[in-house]
C-alpha cells in the first residue's frame, strides 16, 4: 500500500526536472497523477511513462481558463482532488537579472509564472478540493497543497531580483492560504519547499546566467554546498511526497528546506 | 517490502514516553533495530518488549556522559555503528511556575542540563559513533541525527522561559552540528523537530505549568491551533522518520514544523 495510494494528484510543470519526480514519487506511491505542462511533448512523455490512470493536461499556470480546464479535466476524469502540487516556475526571460538590468517585463514576467501561478494554483486547488464533499460542507475532504518556494525566497539572490522576489511570495503565500484554510476547517494543507542546488535544467539555466561559465559556476555553487553535493530532482520529490501524504496531517503552513546545509550556515 | 529505514541501527533518548516511544515505534514499524533509552527503567522496557524482535532497552541519563560512553559501547557490542540518533529526551519543568520573576537558577539548570547538555552530549557521542568506518575514513558510513526542538524554539514562550531557551539552544546547536558534519564529508545529517501543542504527558505538563484548570487550558490551547485540533505523537513521530530517512539525505541543518499552523501567523 502506498504513502499516498488512491489519491488524484495534479503536478503543474510536472514535464521536466522537480516536477517530473515529484509525479513520479507520487505516482510509485500510488497517487493517480495528472501532469499539468506548459511543453506539451515533455508532459505528454511523462505521462505515457507513469502509464495507468496518470494523464497529461497542456495547461498555462498565468491564464485563468487554463486552471479552470485543467480542474474541469480531473473533476470528469477522477472527481475531487486531493494533491496539487504548484510547482510550475521560470527563472528568467533573459540571461542576467541582476537590478540595474531587470526590467519591468522581465519581472512581470517572473512573478506572473511563479506568483499569479501559484495564487491561481491556490485558489482553483482550494476551490476543486472542497467541491463535492470537502469538509466544510460535512464529507471526509480536504487536501494537501505543495507549493515550490526555493531558498532564494528565504535569503538575499542578488543576481535573481526577480526570482527571488517571486519566491519569497510564495513562501508567505502558502502561509496565508494555510491558515484561510485551517481556520475554515477545511482540512486542508499548504506548504511550502525550499530547494537548494539542484541538478536540473533549471539547475543549469542558474548556473548560465550573466553568461557565465555554466561547469564553473556548478563547481563554484557547489562549494558552497557544506554537504559538498547538489541535491538531486527526487531529494525535492521525496519532500513534496511527505508534505502531500497523510503523515504530514499536522503540517500546515510550514517550509521544508532541502539545500545540502546552505542556508543552515 | 522493505520499510524506510530497514535495517538501521536506531537510537531514541526519552523513547518510553510520548513521542519518544511513537517514534521507537514508527522506526522499527518501517524496518529499523531500535535501541530505547530512558531515565524511567519500567517505561523505557515496556516499549522494547512491545516493540520486540533485536529492540533494546538502556538505561540512561541524558545529562551524565559516562552514561552516554556506556549506551555507545552497548549499541556498538550489539549491532555495531548507529544510523539513527533521535536526540528526544527533554523536560519542560522542575517547579509549576517558570514566569522570569519565579524561575531560579536551580531550575534554570535543571531544564538546560536534560534539554540542552543531553543534546549537545548525544550529537557528540552520536556523531563520534557514527563516524567509525564512516566515509571520512574511507567507510560507506554516515547517518542522521534528529533533535527535538519545540515551536517554543521559535516564538517566545514568557510562562516557560527556561524551556523555551533551552529549545532555542537545540534549534541553534543543530544547525552547527549539521555544518560541522557536512563540512567535514563525515555523511552525518543533522535536522531539528518543532512540534506544537501534542498529546502527550508532556502537553499535560505544559496546560499544568502556571496553574489554571488543565482541561480549560488544553481547550484554549487547542483554539490557538489553525487546524483546530492538537497534534499526536505519531505525527511528530513520522517527521522523524522522515528526516532520519534516506529520502532526506539532502536535508540537513532544516528545521521541520509540526504545530497545525500555529507559528505560520
Amino acid at each position: 500500500m502506498g504513502r499516498v495510494a488512491g489519491k488524484i494528484a495534479i503536478v503543474t510543470g510536472g514535464g521536466t526536472g522537480i516536477g517530473r519526480a515529484a509525479a513520479t514519487r507520487l505516482a510509485e506511491e500510488g497517487a493517480i497523477v495528472t501532469i499539468a505542462e506548459f511543453d506539451a511533448a515533455n508532459g505528454q512523455a511523462v505521462a505515457e511513462e507513469l502509464g495507468g490512470d496518470a494523464a497529461f493536461v497542456e495547461h498555462d499556470v498565468r491564464e485563468e481558463a487554463s486552471w479552470q480546464n485543467l480542474m474541469k479535466s480531473v473533476a470528469d476524469r477522477h472527481g475531487r482532488p486531493d494533491i496539487l502540487v504548484n510547482n510550475a516556475g521560470i527563472l528568467a526571460t533573459n540571461n542576467n537579472q541582476e537590478l540595474a538590468v531587470t526590467d519591468l517585463e522581465q519581472w512581470r514576467a517572473v512573478q506572473q509564472v511563479n506568483v499569479e501561478g501559484v495564487f491561481l494554483g491556490c485558489k482553483y486547488g482550494v476551490d476543486a478540493m472542497i467541491a463535492n464533499g470537502g469538509r466544510a460542507k460535512g464529507g471526509a475532504g480536504g487536501g494537501a497543497i505543495v507549493n515550490m518556494s526555493s531558498i532564494a525566497g528565504l535569503v538575499a539572490t542578488a543576481h535573481l531580483v526577480a526570482y527571488g522576489a517571486s519566491k519569497g511570495a510564495v513562501r508567505q503565500m502558502t502561509k496565508s492560504v494555510a491558515i484561510d484554510c485551517a481556520k475554515k476547517g477545511l482540512g486542508i494543507r499548504c506548504n511550502s519547499v525550499h530547494p537548494g542546488v539542484i541538478v536540473t535544467n533549471m539547475g543549469n539555466q542558474v548556473m548560465g546566467m550573466g553568461n557565465g561559465n555554466v561547469e564553473a559556476n556548478w563547481e563554484a555553487r557547489l562549494n558552497l554546498v557544506p554537504m559538498g553535493e547538489p541535491g538531486q530532482a527526487v531529494d525535492v520529490a521525496n519532500c513534496i511526497l511527505f508534505l502531500a501524504s497523510d503523515e504530514a496531517r499536522h503540517i500546515t503552513g510550514a517550509e521544508l528546506v532541502v539545500d545540502g546545509g546552505m542556508t543552515a550556515i | 517490502m522493505a520499510g524506510r529505514v530497514e535495517g538501521k541501527i536506531a537510537i531514541v533518548t526519552g523513547g518510553g514516553t510520548g513521542i519518544g516511544r511513537a517514534t521507537a515505534q514508527r522506526l522499527a514499524a518501517e524496518g529499523a533495530i531500535v535501541t530505547i533509552t530512558d531515565v524511567n527503567v519500567d517505561k523505557g522496557q515496556a516499549v522494547a518488549t512491545e516493540l520486540g524482535g533485536a529492540a533494546a532497552f538502556v538505561q540512561q541519563d541524558v545529562r551524565v556522559e559516562a552514561d552516554w560512553q556506556r549506551l555507545m559501547d552497548d549499541v556498538a557490542r550489539r549491532h555495531g555503528r548507529p544510523d539513527i540518533l533521535h536526540n528526544n529526551a527533554g523536560i519542560l519543568s522542575t517547579s509549576p511556575q517558570q514566569w522570569l520573576a519565579d524561575t531560579d537558577m536551580a531550575q534554570w539548570r535543571a531544564i538546560q542540563a536534560v534539554n540542552v547538555e543531553g543534546v549537545f552530549l548525544g550529537c557528540k557521542y552520536g556523531v563520534a559513533a557514527m563516524s567509525v568506518g564512516g566515509r571520512a575514513k574511507g567507510g560507506a558510513g554516515g547517518g542522521a541525527i534528529v533533535n527535538m526542538s519545540s515551536v517554543a524554539g521559535l516564538v517566545g514562550t514568557p510562562g516557560a522561559i527556561a524551556y523555551g531557551a533551552s529549545k532555542g539552544a537545540v534549534r541553534q546547536m543543530t544547525k552547527s552540528v549539521a555544518i560541522d558534519c557536512a563540512k567535514k564529508g563525515l555523511g552525518i545529517r543533522c535536522n531539528s523537530v518543532h512540534p506544537g501543542i501534542i498529546r502527550t504527558e508532556m502537553g499535560n505538563a505544559v496546560m499544568d505549568l502556571g496553574g489554571g484548570d488543565p482541561d480549560r487550558k488544553w481547550a484554549a490551547s487547542i483554539r490557538n491551533v489553525p487546524m483546530g485540533e492538537e497534534g499526536q505523537a505519531v505525527d511528530v513521530a513520522n517527521c522523524v522518520l522522515f528526516l532520519a530517512s534516506d529520502e532526506a539525505r539532502h536535508v540537513t541543518g532544516a528545521e521541520l514544523v509540526v504545530d497545525g499552523g500555529l507559528t505560520a501567523i
